[in-house]
């Protein structure tokens, strides 16, 4: 059994890593950069190494500062949580030359599963679907037959594009050939590179989850969806466990394609396999995320279940004690998360926290980072807190959040909290069904609320 | 008329994009921020000639601090 971890992350995850770490009698070690020496996490770990440096480059992403402290410590183990090293392959395999347990999955499926277009072709050997897509585009009659194939409405990309730009939507046929024309010439114009693919155009589409957790025996794990679909800027703002747009077939076919692919690449450790789904309830691969995931606690409090515990008992080399079919996930679930950003740009905003009040009661809990007289810096990512409640149904977890949000008060840094109450109290989030355009429906409608 | 743009948060000049003397169009890109792994750019609030660049790339600025001069 693993005696002592190296907690190779920062703020709110640190934090959860290190409750857990002492429920199992495990002692933590922080590392930290010069910016967050303040932070609560530095103080409630058993140990704690300052890296120097205030860019993420300097402290948490120096892989040989971070392997040294944790040998300089007598760690056997590192945990690291999410972003950061959690997805490098190279810290993986240099924490194992250095005789450290990484509480993750091997390097070999981090690598598999960090390579867009690699991932995209082991899902469609192991028969788990992904959005039909084209390879790269010669002639507009090779496009045209293309369409014909996979159906209308479709996307026009710019292979060298990103973000949304350069790319276009063809609703019927007759839209395809100016539409070709117009996105090579763009193309060329905006990125020196006229090449293009088409894509299949998802129509309401969905960003649903499946957590997995896997052994070193075979033994798998997968649990009720998440619904990830507010999001701004491709990150995710609000999530909720199950979700409404999921009914029992859909989500028993999704947690087949989760355990298909999972021992199909003998994936251990904890994942999250991510699929968007449509409004016919089409589901497909998007990506795997080979760690532990922000929006983890929501399955946490459906199921009772602590994630960071499992992490750390199969990196051990236990077997997992529990069958998929005990476990229960009863109720529902939210997570918001709170970020230090103007609620109406969504602009990041640094600043001194000089006032900080935390909800607490029945059904709630908040995963935090940071406290009164901490400075939130430009360095890292704006995450302060998570927001997680539970209630026995949908309705008394939305009135449980709305009265956690009302309760909580941060001041120093502006924050979304007036959003995200907002949208707890809005009939549009309230009915439920939402997709991924979610935000902007919001914005556009104010009557709806 | 000389116009301020203000930098719209606080982080750091990631990116230049134009020089002194070009013309601008509202909403054009000037430069790009760096703030808490996002980008946001400033852009420019009407059309116009860059008169003075008040920053370079990597400086830390403070949300509206005064960053370009437009002519």
């Amino acid at each position: 059994m693993i005696k002592k971890i190296l907690i190779a992350n920062r703020g709110e995850i640190a934090r959860r890593i290190i409750k857990t770490a002492k429920i199992l009698k495990i002692s933590s070690v922080a590392i930290y950069a010069d910016p967050d020496e303040k932070a609560p996490f530095v103080r409630e770990a058993d140990e704690a190494v300052g890296l120097g440096g205030k860019t993420p480059l300097e402290s948490y992403l120096d892989i040989d500062k971070v392997i040294n402290a944790a040998l300089e410590k007598g760690c056997d183990a590192v945990h690291p949580g999410y972003g950061f090293l959690s997805e490098n392959p190279g810290f993986v395999k240099k924490c194992k030359e250095s005789g450290l347990l990484f509480i993750g999955p091997t390097s070999e499926a981090i690598g598999l599963m960090g390579d867009k277009a690699e991932a995209r072709n082991t899902a469609k050997r192991l028969g788990v679907p992904i959005v039909p897509g084209s390879g790269i585009m010669q002639s507009l009659a090779e496009v045209e037959n293309f369409c014909a194939e996979i159906g209308f409405p479709v996307l026009l990309k710019a292979a060298a594009g990103g973000g949304g730009i350069g790319m276009r939507r063809i609703l019927v046929p007759a839209d395809l050939s100016a539409g070709f024309n117009e996105t090579t010439d763009r193309a060329g114009v905006a990125f020196g590179d006229k090449r293009v693919y088409v894509e299949k155009y998802l129509q309401e589409p969905h960003h649903i989850e499946i957590q997995v957790l896997r052994d070193n025996h075979g033994n798998l794990l997968t649990f009720f969806e998440r619904e990830c679909s507010v999001q701004r800027r491709y990150q995710k703002v609000i999530e909720e466990s199950p979700s409404t747009s999921v009914n029992p077939e859909l989500r028993r076919k999704l947690r087949d394609a989760a355990r298909k692919l999972t021992e199909g690449i003998d994936y251990r450790n904890a994942g999250t396999i991510e699929f968007v789904v449509d409004c016919h309830q089409n589901f497909y691969f998007l990506e795997a995320n080979t760690r532990l995931q922000v929006e983890h606690p929501v399955t946490e409090l459906i199921t009772g279940l602590d994630l960071v515990e499992q992490q750390i008992l199969i990196a051990s080399g236990e077997p997992i004690s529990l069958l998929e079919e005990d476990i229960e996930h009863r109720g529902w679930a939210f997570e918001a998360r709170v970020y230090a950003e103007d609620p109406q740009r969504f602009f990041p905003s640094p600043g001194t926290i000089n006032e900080y009040k935390e909800p607490s009661g029945a059904g709630i809990r908040v995963d935090s980072g940071f406290e009164s007289g901490n400075t939130i810096t430009p360095y890292y990512d704006p995450l302060l807190a998570k927001v997680v409640v539970r209630g026995e149904n949908r309705r008394e977890a939305l009135q449980t959040m709305s009265k956690a949000l009302n309760e909580y008060h941060i001041g120093g840094v502006k924050t979304n909290l007036s959003f995200l109450r907002e949208v707890f109290q809005s009939t549009l989030f309230i009915a439920g069904g939402y997709d991924t355009h979610f935000i902007e429906k919001f914005r556009q409608k104010p009557q709806a609320r | 008329m000389a116009v301020e743009v203000l930098s719209p948060i606080t982080g750091n000049v990631w990116k230049i994009v134009k020089l002194v003397g070009d013309e601008v169009e509202e909403y054009e890109t000037i430069m790009i921020m760096e703030s808490m792994k996002m980008e946001i750019p400033v852009e420019s609030p009407q059309n116009g000639k860059i008169k003075e660049l008040r920053v370079k790339e990597g400086d830390s600025v403070i949300e509206e601090d005064i960053v370009v001069i437009l002519e």
